[in-house]
């Protein structure tokens, strides 16, 4: 395709060849035997309980908007895991990189990772925190809550859903595969132009790191249409704007901000593919090349990206921070307000990303300006939640200690932020250590309401509780250790260390370094806390009710735990944004449907997972510059769509009878699971 | 089918079955829509590269629209493609009357004038690479060429939809699956034509094409 390739090119192979695999690096190799073990273990504890076709039938080919949320949220749980390691290893480097007399290992001048190999790391860490433990974590709440907090059997487009997840999966797959075969970009997250160019950057490693991007950005593009459409079509009888849950709304200015900024990312990308593959001159040095206008395109979808992010982190808080206090929201209406205010200022303060690009003090200004408002609508939320706490019930349950760090964090991000968004403060501390310590407390504001997340409503989908002594422990571990790793950063960045150094020339910062490893460490602990909070809650298997909690307040604690596949037996009226607690008050929260109808629901199927197979190849080829595994990748995507227009495709129905047995099982043992795993099976006869 | 139970006050109706069923052509049409939003963003992020690339500095010494591209050519792509939108746009009153041979006529006058309108793009972009002014000569050019591209890369979509869509009126009737995608096959095809008219206004009209 590229008419000045670097290296070797077969027809056949494309660019792949056996000097591809770096079997040369320990720690990849390291890291390969790990991940394979794991993988064959997974593989073959499959095939040894025979599960493969229950693992076809209930999970791959799902369309359940619950079980994708799992999957999401597996995803991004294990992806975060990766996304650890790499930080790992940067703070690591950093640490014994110190000083102009500091030893060097395996190869490296100072400290053990070679800058080219350190580049990628902190490359990876980036895009893997951002798109593939961040997103799919909030995918995959929006997936599970939405539907059942709006009284809906399903997403709006179950099918479409499926194909969001499995583009979402091959994009984080080619991520994993770039560890062992090849490398990954040493460009930043952000794609640095013309770092990324061919000129400078010949080699794979770029081409994973767009390409991964570029499929899932698909994915959450599709997501985000879905996420909003099953809001604005699928509520309830009676669920009327005003009686939406905060969760809800924020979830819908969050998607509207991905399914507008998406596309520029996609353009953005698309543009550095046309200069990559077929020579031209976007983003060049040269040729009349623009690389500021790849610069503006990105954070035109990178800030709001961060909103994305943020806001359904102020959804989940704001629906745990009153279950807790057992009182109802303190201002609803504002905070549906902010949420909006947020998405549409989030839109237009993309400069201050690089106010030293150069643009004059009335641009800076302007950005300044625009940045600081944000802090308006997002000091309201912060407030909101405090007047919830306030004279109301509080129960400190892990849920709620997480929520309650999570403001605290969003005070500590939010007004370092504050000081950043001056632009002349900024041009000190710009692309500093100062500015990475500002947005990992943001992020760890996301973190922090995802881990209050999956606490909170993990009964709700596995039918029982995570051991509340573990989660507690885990919690203050967790925080402790970021207080370690990320405050001693702000100290760093003022006293001028950039971002993304492999080597620190000042050795009297040593004991700051030593204050992070030891974070670093901590979170270690934290993390074997996590793992036995899940071990001890998974031997135990404490059915719980169906309002988990005894003060849940959203329309999902009011059908079963865990919820059966159909949600809810027969569609529930809506009285109240407060569905559960208005009925609990009323003491009709235990009323179950007397008589039942048929149930209307949609088919499993195996085309999106195929489509995820297929784009993983393409991509594959496409990085490797296979040309024909390309056209008939290409081809049989288009192929496979078109035929899936050709099947009916009608669903299946559930008969009221059935409905009937299944309520009444439920009712009299705690046989849930068996229900919820019976759709497939009816699914695939009809 | 109402469940009512008493309480202090009221009879409170707590679940509804009939409400089940949503219309699904309308959350359809909704959720194409959102599509053809998103698809709006791209084409606004390439207009707005392109405006930050129209310049004499990104054209590299290479000519730019005013030279390279012809209004009347322009032009007569625009009417080819607005024919297009009509001849499907009156297939489908077809919908409401049940006429299968109206519509399918609207899809493959569509069809081909869709066609038409890709050929004489490609060919125009074909001419400008010929004469050395290819995509690869400057950055204005790469603009150039990339969003014409991408927007014929759409009609081509298009044109392979209505395709699609000529086999499955004969081989399922006017099911709702049917329906639904015809209607939003039309929306496509207005909204590609609305996304060519600001093209045209824009890049030729603008840009002082002769």
């Amino acid at each position: 395709m590229q008419p000045d390739l670097q290296g070797p090119w077969s027809p056949l192979l494309g660019r792949l060849s056996l000097a591809a695999i770096p079997y040369d690096n320990p720690i990849l190799v390291g890291t390969f035997l790990v991940v394979s073990v794991v993988a064959l273990a997974l593989v073959g504890a499959v095939f040894y309980f025979g599960k493969l076709g229950y693992l076809w039938r209930n999970w791959l080919t799902t369309v359940d908007h619950k079980k994708i949320g799992v999957m999401y949220i597996i995803l991004g749980l294990v992806m975060l895991l990766r996304g650890f390691f790499d930080g790992v290893m940067m703070r690591t480097q950093q640490l014994l990189a110190d000083g102009p007399d500091s030893a060097g290992y395996m190869g490296a001048a100072h400290g053990y990772l070679p800058p080219h190999h350190f580049d990628q790391i902190y490359t990876a860490h980036g895009t893997l925190m951002l798109f593939f433990a961040a997103t799919p974590l909030v995918a995959g709440f929006g997936n599970i809550i939405i539907p059942l907090q709006l009284g809906a059997r399903d997403m709006a487009f179950p099918y479409l859903n499926a194909v969001s997840f499995w583009l979402t999966f091959a994009a984080a797959m080619l991520c994993m595969v770039s560890l062992f075969v090849g490398e990954f970009s040493n460009a930043t997250w952000v794609g640095l132009m013309p770092l990324s160019e061919m000129s400078s950057n010949p080699g794979v490693g770029v081409d994973y790191w767009m390409w991964a991007f570029q499929i899932s950005s698909l994915g959450t593009t599709f997501n985000s249409i879905n996420m909003i459409a099953t809001i604005v079509k699928m509520r309830a009888p009676g669920l009327t704007w005003f009686r939406l849950t905060p969760y809800c709304w924020s979830s819908l200015a969050t998607n509207i901000i991905g399914l507008t900024a998406f596309p520029v990312v996609t353009v953005a990308l698309t543009l550095l593919g046309f200069d990559r593959y077929f020579g031209t001159h976007f983003f060049t040095a040269g040729y009349g090349g623009n690389f500021m206008l790849y610069i503006n395109l990105f954070w035109i979808w990178g800030h709001p990206e961060v909103y994305f992010l943020m806001l359904p982190a102020f959804g989940l808080f704001s629906e745990i921070v009153p279950t807790f206090s057992n009182k109802t929201l303190f201002g609803y209406p504002t905070m549906v307000a902010a949420s909006f205010s947020i998405a549409g200022i989030g839109w237009v303060v993309w400069a201050h990303h690089f106010f030293t690009m150069g643009m004059g003090p009335n641009l800076n200004g302007y950005f300044s300006a625009a940045t600081m408002i944000v802090g308006i609508p997002t000091g309201v939320k912060a407030f909101n939640w405090l007047f919830t706490m306030y004279r109301g019930k509080i129960t400190f349950t892990s849920p709620m200690l997480w929520a309650m760090t999570g403001i605290v964090l969003l005070l500590i991000g939010g007004l370092t932020g504050m000081m950043l968004s001056a632009s002349v403060v900024d041009y000190t501390v710009h692309d500093s250590l100062f500015v990475v310590a500002h947005f990992h407390c943001m992020v760890l504001v996301i973190g922090s309401a995802l881990f209050a997340a999956t606490i909170y409503w993990w009964p709700k989908v596995f039918g029982f509780k995570l051991d509340e002594k573990n989660a507690q422990i885990f919690f203050w571990v967790f925080v402790i250790a970021s207080l370690l790793v990320f405050v001693p950063m702000f100290e760093l960045g003022l006293a001028g260390v950039t971002r993304r150094l492999d080597y620190i020339y000042n050795a009297a910062l040593k004991p700051l370094l030593w204050v992070t490893e030891v974070g670093i460490i901590l979170y270690f602990v934290s993390l074997y806390y996590f793992v036995k909070m899940l071990v001890v809650s998974l031997l135990r298997r404490e059915p719980a009710a169906a309002d988990s909690w005894g003060t849940g307040r959203s329309l999902e604690w009011l059908t079963h735990t865990p919820v059966p596949f159909y949600n809810f037996a027969v569609t529930p009226e809506i009285h109240s944004r407060e569905e559960a607690a208005w009925r609990r008050d009323r003491g009709l929260d235990t009323a179950r449907p007397t008589e039942y109808v048929d149930i209307h629901m949609p088919s499993n199927t195996g085309v999106p997972f195929v489509l995820g197979v297929l784009s993983f190849v393409w991509g594959f080829a496409l990085i490797w510059r296979i040309d024909w595994l390309v056209e008939i990748t290409t081809l049989a995507m288009v192929v496979t769509v078109i035929l899936r227009a050709f099947d009916k495709n009608e669903g299946y129905v559930i008969p009221a009878a059935q409905i009937a047995r299944y309520e009444a099982k439920i009712a009299t043992a705690s046989v849930v699971a068996d229900v919820a795993d019976e759709a497939p099976a009816g699914a695939l006869e009809v | 089918m109402a469940h009512e139970t008493m309480t202090a006050d009221a009879a409170v109706r707590l679940w509804n079955a009939e409400a089940d069923e949503h219309d699904p052509i309308s959350a359809r049409t909704y959720g194409f829509w959102l599509y053809l939003m998103s698809d709006g963003l791209i084409f606004a992020s390439l207009i707005a590269a392109y405006a930050v690339l129209d310049n004499k500095m990104s054209a590299f010494g290479h000519p730019m629209a005013d030279t390279l591209l012809s209004a009347s050519q322009g032009f007569v792509q625009t009417l080819v493609l607005l024919g297009a939108v009509l001849a499907l746009s009156l297939g489908t009153l077809g919908l409401k009357t049940g006429a299968r041979g109206g519509l399918a006529l609207g899809l493959a006058v569509s069809a081909a004038l869709g066609t038409v309108f890709v050929a004489q793009g490609l060919a125009g972009l074909d001419a400008m690479a010929a004469a050395g002014n290819g995509p690869t000569a400057s950055a204005y050019l790469s603009c150039l060429f990339v969003l014409l591209f991408t927007h014929g890369l759409h009609l081509a979509i298009g044109v392979l939809w209505s395709l699609v869509m000529l086999v499955q009126i004969f081989r399922f009737g006017f099911t709702q699956d049917v329906v639904g995608r015809l209607l939003n096959l039309r929306l496509y095809t207005q909204f590609q034509a609305a996304v060519w008219v600001v093209v045209y206004l824009y890049v030729y009209l603008f840009g002082g094409a002769h």
